[in-house]
């Protein structure tokens, strides 16, 4: 039985934190929760923060010298204190706080790649499931996913003669290409022995879409979803640099122009957050989707 | 006898780049109804083939099918197959896997109801009802295929087609199930038309044993019936002169007259 060749990680529960906690049993609630809960939390947050201490500390020094061309963290802090502690602020136009800025993001990733997901899922199932369809649509596909996501953005604008919609359109374009291939993938990859017993059993296109396919091949769906997701924030922030307007790349690109480089770093680590708690949506919807689709 | 499954001249070959393999010919065969029949051969001798083109997944390049005299040549729940490696779906927990098969056939003929007793009374009948919200991954290879014989049993077919069955289990597994599919076949009087390569298996369990010579062109070289009456029992047949005497022709088949000739 053929096992899916790509596993989400995030699939896999933690297993580790539980064996640590019952390993020192100790009677009543302090003793048996909260004190193995702590060395657990201590355990998890004390490596990331000692190496976060010393890349900050390392990056103060390198900066702090006379001349130097990027400013250090404290000074960052200083710049930004504003902007980190209000992102909800608005005084009309693109003077808005972070916040704003990474919602309009988000809202154009969101109906980007909830267009590129239904599109490319079912393109995928075409390709996959017809030889025909794929002989005809592989090589265009092949061609089309090696495009640079910012090379569309051109013939975006003069189809669309509009900012948002060519982000939108570049972020659909972008997340497509491995949703339809990993989709493709998994259909194809279907074993023989479900077919059998959906012949057997005579279920209709539709029952055997939903039954047979969508299960069988959703481990490699996700998988596809996932890189789409990850790709999609890629593409985003280089688009709205173009396209102007509220959005993260557009602050970014105008804290450049303005010369606030501590801004910028701000922004990047907002960006690097919200790509981050993205990936892990996607993960998680996996791992609860695919939960006991692996072979037996 | 009347014929209830018939295989009529049966041929198959498979072209590959220009050249055409024969794998079956001249394969007629007439099952009773409610008798158990096991083909037996070595392997590569097309005895796979032959169950798919019965069960229909595989379409006959000459010759075909019939049951109760009416063709079939498309797969259907009246054929019900128990694949080798039990085709268990592995998303779907026991009793879903089951209830699948139910819910498919008896869609127009029982209520909701009606389906969730019949699919718990199947997983009854081969001892599994305990296991019922387990994944296929949490059980064992004997619980799997006891599994897979339940939703076979359960589309209530005419032919209950085995493809080596009990052929990935170990010994012992292999002998509970095969005690299981007698006294399942005792009390609901199936049709059986069963696949193996395991001699004891073939002459335990069946009325007749249809004995394949091996491939290209394979055909049926012999059939050998068993008269020993039923219920039968493993321990009391060891010292049977009537099960010895069969075990020992099918053996001689097997071992002398057509002796399997590695290809490599």
């Amino acid at each position: 039985m053929s096992l899916p060749a790509v596993k989400i990680s995030g699939a896999a529960p933690p297993g580790a934190a539980k064996v640590l906690a019952f390993r020192t049993p100790r009677p009543g609630l302090w003793g048996s929760r909260i004190v193995p809960f702590l060395r657990e939390a201590a355990v998890r947050a004390v490596p990331p923060t000692v190496v976060i201490a010393l890349v900050v500390l390392v990056w103060e020094l390198l900066c702090s010298r006379p001349g130097a061309s990027l400013p250090p963290p404290s000074t960052v802090l200083n710049d930004t204190w504003e902007l980190i502690t209000d992102p909800f602020y608005d005084r009309g136009g693109i003077d808005k706080g972070l916040f704003w800025h990474m919602l309009a993001s988000v809202q154009r990733v969101a109906l980007g790649y909830a267009l590129a997901a239904a599109t490319g899922v079912a393109l995928g199932t075409l390709v996959g499931q017809s030889v025909w369809a794929m002989r005809g649509l592989d090589p265009i596909f092949q061609v089309l996913r090696t495009v640079p996501p910012l090379a569309w953005l051109p013939l975006a604008l003069a189809g669309f003669r509009d900012g948002s919609p060519s982000a939108i359109f570049v972020i659909f374009i972008t997340a497509i290409w491995p949703i339809i291939i990993n989709t493709a993938v998994g259909i194809r990859n279907i074993p023989q022995d479900y077919r059998n017993v959906a012949a057997v059993l005579r279920l209709n296109g539709l029952e055997f879409f939903w039954k047979i396919m969508v299960p069988s091949a959703a481990p490699y769906i996700f998988t596809g979803l996932r890189i789409g997701i990850g790709l999609s924030w890629l593409a985003i922030v280089a688009a709205e640099m173009l396209i102007g307007g509220v959005g993260i790349g557009f602050f970014i690109w105008d804290a450049w122009n303005s010369s606030l480089i501590s801004d910028i770093i701000v922004a990047l680590i907002y960006v690097g957050l919200v790509g981050f708690v993205l990936d892990r949506i996607v993960a998680l919807i996996g791992a609860l989707v695919t939960r006991g689709t692996a072979a037996a | 006898m009347t014929a209830y499954l018939k295989l009529d001249h049966i041929d198959k070959s498979f072209s590959r780049n220009g050249s055409t393999t024969k794998v079956l010919a001249g394969i007629t065969l007439e099952i009773a109804q409610g008798e158990f029949v096991s083909i037996i051969g070595h392997s590569g001798c097309g005895k796979s083939t032959l169950l798919n083109i019965v069960a229909g997944l595989t379409p006959a390049s000459e010759g075909g099918v019939l049951l109760e005299n009416r063709e079939v040549n498309s797969p259907g729940p009246d054929r019900a197959v128990v694949f080798q490696n039990h085709s268990l779906l592995p998303w779907l927990t026991v009793y879903d896997n089951v209830r699948l098969a139910v819910d498919k056939v008896f869609a127009g003929s029982k209520s909701r109801r009606e389906r969730h007793a019949w699919t718990l009374h199947n997983l009854d009948l081969v001892q599994m009802t305990h296991a019922k919200d387990k994944r296929p991954a949490e059980i064992s290879g004997g619980m799997k295929q006891r599994v897979g014989i339940a939703r076979a049993l359960a589309m209530e077919p005419k032919v209950l087609l085995l493809d080596e069955p009990f052929g990935a289990l170990d010994a012992l597994t292999r002998a509970h199930l095969q005690d299981s599919v007698m006294q399942i076949h005792a009390a609901l009087g199936n049709t059986v038309l069963m696949i193996t390569h395991d001699v004891d298996e073939a002459v335990l369990l069946s009325d007749r044993i249809v004995m394949m010579t091996n491939g290209p062109a394979a055909h049926i070289g012999e059939v050998l019936p068993i008269a020993l009456p039923r219920p039968r029992r493993r321990l009391e047949l060891v010292t049977n002169p009537a099960y010895l005497k069969a075990r020992e022709t099918v053996l001689k088949f097997l071992y002398e007259r057509h002796r399997f000739v590695e290809a490599a």
